[in-house]
């Protein structure tokens, strides 16, 4: 039981050497086989997280959630894809017809593409690239574009909208993700996946960057597109967004890519701050590092979706607002602060985390400061407002 | 001995078939009866009025300018943030110093009401 994943790559290694392949090659043969693997799995898996939130969702809201097909509704996606599979497609006129049909494919691939870097245990993941965060964020950004793509190319308002609110919020958000992204790169000292995990051996990045991890994590539900900042498919505005003129499995590929990128959201946050598959004996059963990583993963995975059962769905200006003015010069305090309190504290022989802990405790409360004097000046200037109008309208009032 | 990237050009090649194949799955099986009707663009049962395609507001254009320059700026950011171990205190306030220009772009935008939302 010491290393299975080794153990079964160097056996599978020897079976297709033994039918005399070259090594560089069979190697090659053996990387197409995880990777056909991985994303097999992947989008199957998305078959249960669809339930699974779909039935956390329904109790969030106090129902049931989907019951009928199968055991406790189990089969519900199954029967929902055979329908799909069944459904007329109609093809709009005047559409752009390459971009259209490119669009859906795009935004699924993006989401699988991330998981290329993802350690799931000691040894066990795809590959480790050396620039593993700058890999996330660009490939992840291909799913940005797959859906500008299918709002631009529908040859429909509302669609245009929705492509146009995802540049406005997509595009934006990506900003506060990368900056906060900084951070456990400096902690870390390398922006490889594997490495990141492995220097929070000590401490989750989570107890030395709470701010930053919080501002990734907003960023990032904001970068998957649902409530409360699903403002480009906004369904009582703009009808659907971006995807309202697919039917059938086109459409159903936009829902497989913002499911499986909602669980993508909790394997990225529980893989840089949370430690990945880090836990007490990970390093001699590997296994257990499997079970640590998923159980992480699933925690947030919950969070982002009690998130998206409980906030209403905010307006574009506030969106914006929140973006540029909050959260971007936050993550750019953050990531100086940072870098200047852990480089003092290691000069100094200050104890490192607490020394980060506490400059975030300052950061925390100055931004509650800030934020509640802003507050103030709104409301004083409002019952200003209040007060001038009220002097005029008193004989309607009373 | 083996190139890191191979996993990755096998992947996303793969990623892109298998959603191909379902979508091309549900063209093969879905039935196929289309009219002049069922084409028409949708819009809540009203006809469209005008091409789709028309000017937009500059506000999208202008978030999208200001992505720009902070994505590319965020790049330069990542090669320090590698080195960040191996650097002196007055390096990193280097660092800092240029997050601190960052900062001023973004206070200029603001200012000059790019981030307003009118």
């Amino acid at each position: 039981m010491g290393d299975p994943f080794g153990l079964i790559g160097q056996w599978l290694m020897d079976l297709v050497t033994g039918w005399g392949m070259q090594p560089v090659a069979a190697l090659t043969l053996l990387r197409f086989l995880g990777a056909a693997i991985l994303a097999t799995v992947l989008l199957l898996a998305c078959f249960l997280l669809i339930v699974a939130e779909r039935k956390l969702l329904g109790r969030f809201q106090d129902r049931y959630g989907p019951n009928r097909v199968g055991p406790w509704g189990v089969f519900q996606t199954v029967a929902d894809f055979v329908k799909l599979i069944g459904k007329e497609i109609v093809v709009p006129d005047g559409i752009d017809k390459p971009v259209y049909w490119l669009a859906p494919l795009l935004v699924v691939m993006s989401v699988v593409g991330i998981w290329a870097v993802v350690p799931f245990a000691p040894g066990f993941l795809g590959t480790d690239l050396n620039v593993g965060i700058l890999y996330i964020v660009s490939v992840g950004a291909i799913g940005t574009l797959g859906i500008i793509m299918a709002g631009w190319s529908s040859n429909n308002k509302f669609a245009l909208l929705g492509a146009f609110r995802a540049v406005a919020q997509l595009v934006s958000y990506e900003i506060p993700m990368v900056l906060t992204l900084l951070v456990p790169t400096m902690l870390a000292g390398s922006m490889g996946i594997a490495a990141i995990v492995e220097a929070q051996k000590d401490m989750w990045f989570i107890t030395a960057a709470p701010l930053a991890a919080l501002v990734f994590l907003i960023s990032s539900v904001a970068e998957n597109g649902r409530a409360p900042f699903d403002l480009m498919e906004g369904e009582s505005e703009i009808v659907a967004g971006f995807n309202i003129e697919y039917g059938g499995l086109a459409f159903g590929m936009f829902y497989v890519g913002e499911f499986l990128h909602a669980f993508t959201v909790g394997v990225l946050f529980s893989t840089l701050f949370l430690g990945g598959w880090q836990g007490p004996g990970a390093e001699q059963f590997p296994l257990l590092g499997l079970v640590y990583f998923f159980a992480k993963a699933f925690v947030v995975w919950f969070i982002t979706v009690w998130i998206r059962g409980s906030f209403p769905r905010v307006r574009i200006d506030q969106l914006l607002s929140l973006n540029w003015k909050f959260l971007t010069p936050l993550a750019l305090l953050i990531v100086s602060l940072t870098a200047v309190v852990d480089k003092l504290a290691v000069e100094q022989g200050w104890s490192r985390i607490l020394a980060l802990l506490a400059a975030n405790g300052a950061l925390f409360v100055g931004t509650m400061a800030v934020l509640g004097a802003y507050g103030r000046s709104v409301r004083r200037r409002e019952e200003r407002l209040r007060a001038t109008a009220g002097g005029l309208s008193t004989g309607i009032a009373r | 001995m083996h190139d890191p990237w191979v996993f990755v050009a096998f992947l996303l090649p793969i990623g892109l078939l298998l959603p191909a194949v379902a979508v091309l799955m549900g063209i093969l099986l879905g039935p196929r009866k289309p009219n002049a009707i069922k084409g028409t663009t949708y819009e809540c049962g009203i006809e469209t009025v005008g091409e789709t395609w028309v000017q937009f507001r500059a506000s999208y254009y202008i978030f999208a300018l200001i992505f720009v320059v902070f994505d590319v700026e965020a790049v330069f950011l990542f090669p320090w943030a590698v080195a960040y171990q191996q650097m002196q205190l007055y390096m990193v306030l280097e660092g800092v110093l240029f997050l601190l220009i960052l900062a001023a772009g973004l206070l200029y935008a603001w200012r000059k009401g790019a981030l307003e939302w009118v």
